[in-house]
């Protein structure tokens, strides 16, 4: 069977269910390698038909799963499509999946280096996930709290209720700043 | 500034050796930072880009550095005045073809250099001669810091600095080192060298960056991890292996001179005829001989009064650079022979090389 890509032996075939029909792709390992077919984060078949053509496939998966940033309004397709964000808070909406992506880019995940000195310092504790209980009412805590709530609201589609937590965010951290 | 001040004035690092500045050219050290609560460039609309460079453009403008600085908008400049900007190594190819909201500011030495909206609403850089990654960094550091005062940057305690591309997170630098390595290219060693530093997370790239062919025998070699690593540590580790590199292609070099004397005096002894009196040159002929006449240089068979000339002749035979100097646009023809008309010119006190030092006892590499 000859690659779909480059018309050279084909080693991998790929089969995938979308909107109940299966698309069936068959891949030399280069072109799989670069597809990032062999790649766990992130790969998706209909991302790689439309990078053949089969744009019809594509606008119905855009619809099923559309992630967007109430603050720049741009979506996990977008991402998908150039690499890129759209503006700093982007990085809290498309925080599931983000780390995976980081390992394979960074091997870490955790920034070390400079911190702009108008930013507070973290205590050493919150490196580690925040023990529960006795600490749950520092402001850190109540900040990845409402980041959770705020990529849940996106999620469900709550524009209203994702707008409110993201200003109640900056708030927050504008105040963690003048502390 | 004037953009015509600018051009007068070759850049600093082509003047002044640095250490280890016959194997290492350059020194960069790029920062990536954005400003909260406004889209990134690539994203955002010609509104939010103007905006940006509004807030940003006076700050850049008042810093001790940029005292007497060039700074434009990139719609100000015609697209041979942005390609000479871009063959002098100040501004990326990316920013070159940007449009409204963009600009770039830089220094009158041309040592420091900031991008605004490119990729990233802030691109700095510094750049010093030889193998000088940390003394950059402290420059353009301490600039960082006074810019951290007036504009409230994106940053995050798990991601460290936001930036457009999640591959610049984390420290947002990005430093790399130009080297002129013919030595490891003639004993085809070079291929070999490139994979080895990829497995160690650096990336080595061409010229001009990213997808360049390595013209002259110059690579430039750059950490590709941003995040988990701290700044200092990225430098020292790139530092490491520029200096194993630099260890490497000496080796070469005098295996080269060892095994095959008269192959290493064909190259130079070529590249001086050539250079000498061609009066047709292409930009890739050129570079590549101007690259055996530094090698000469290094090895003690060319004077070494000819290296900063080759230094300048390296970024004044590119197109946009000739296209100025002859006030027109130029065919690639018409270049081609330009080129070999300054080269001649600036190469009139060459004289040839004196292989006199090489034991001449004939190889036979036949």
């Amino acid at each position: 069977m000859k690659c779909d890509v480059c018309q050279k032996e084909a080693t991998i075939f790929f089969s995938q269910v979308v909107e109940g029909k299966l698309q069936k792709v068959n891949l030399c390992k280069e072109c799989a390698d670069e597809k990032g077919v062999t790649d766990p984060t992130g790969y998706a078949l209909a991302d790689m038909l439309e990078g053949m053509g089969e744009e019809e496939v594509t606008e119905s998966v855009i619809e099923t799963d559309e992630l967007v940033c109430p603050s720049c309004g741009f979506s996990q397709t977008d991402f998908k499509k150039t690499g890129r964000f759209g503006c700093s808070d982007c990085y809290h909406v498309f925080d599931e999946g983000l780390e995976g992506l980081l390992e394979a880019m960074h091997k870490h995940t955790q920034h070390v280096g400079k911190v702009p000195a108008t930013f507070p310092e973290l205590p050493e504790s919150n490196l580690v996930p925040a023990p529960e209980g006795p600490m749950e009412n520092s402001p850190l805590d109540k900040l990845s709290e409402l980041k959770v709530a705020l990529s849940k609201s996106v999620e469900d589609e709550d524009y209203e209720e994702a707008a409110r937590l993201r200003d109640e965010i900056s708030q927050l951290e504008t105040q963690m700043g003048d502390s | 500034m004037r953009f015509s001040t600018l051009l007068k004035n070759p850049a600093e690092w082509m003047q002044v050796p640095g250490p280890e500045s016959d194997i290492v050219i350059t020194s960069r050290i790029r920062l990536a930072r954005n400003l909260v609560g406004s889209p990134f460039p690539g994203w955002a609309k010609k509104a939010d880009r103007i905006g940006i460079m509004e807030r940003v453009r006076p700050v850049l403008e008042d810093l001790n550095e940029m005292t007497d600085s060039f700074s434009e908008e990139m719609t100000k400049l015609s697209a041979i005045e942005k390609q000479v900007l871009v063959e002098r190594h100040l501004i990326s190819r990316e920013h070159a073809a940007k449009s409204s909201g963009c600009s770039t500011v830089m220094n009158r030495k041309q040592t420091i250099s900031v991008m605004v909206n490119e990729e990233d609403h802030l691109r700095m850089q510094a750049i010093r001669p030889g193998l000088q990654l940390l003394s950059a960094y402290t420059v353009l550091d301490d600039i960082d810091s006074s810019l951290e005062n007036e504009l409230p940057y994106a940053f995050d305690h798990q991601y460290g600095y936001l930036t457009a591309c999640p591959t610049n997170l984390g420290t947002g630098m990005r430093a790399s080192a130009m080297l002129h390595l013919p030595g490891l290219v003639l004993s085809e060693q070079i291929n070999q060298t490139i994979q080895g530093a990829n497995k160690i997370g650096l990336a080595v790239r061409g010229l001009y960056g990213e997808g360049t062919e390595a013209l002259a025998n110059l690579f430039q070699i750059s950490n590709q991890n941003t995040l988990g690593t701290d700044e200092k540590e990225i430098i020292e580790h790139l530092n490491r292996v520029i200096t194993q590199l630099i260890e490497n292609e000496k080796n070469a070099r005098m295996k080269i001179l060892e095994d095959s004397p008269t192959m290493m005096q064909d190259q130079i002894g070529r590249a001086y005829a050539v250079l000498k009196y061609a009066h047709i040159i292409t930009s890739k002929e050129a570079l590549n001989h101007l690259s055996m006449i530094r090698l000469g240089c290094d090895l003690g068979f060319v004077s070494d009064d000819e290296r900063e000339v080759i230094n300048v002749l390296l970024t004044e035979i590119q197109p946009a650079h000739l296209q100025i100097s002859a006030k027109r646009k130029l065919t690639p023809e018409e270049r081609d022979i330009l080129r070999a008309d300054i080269i001649r010119n600036r190469l009139n006190r060459l004289t040839p090389p004196d292989f006199s030092s090489i034991v001449n006892e004939r190889d036979d590499d036949e």
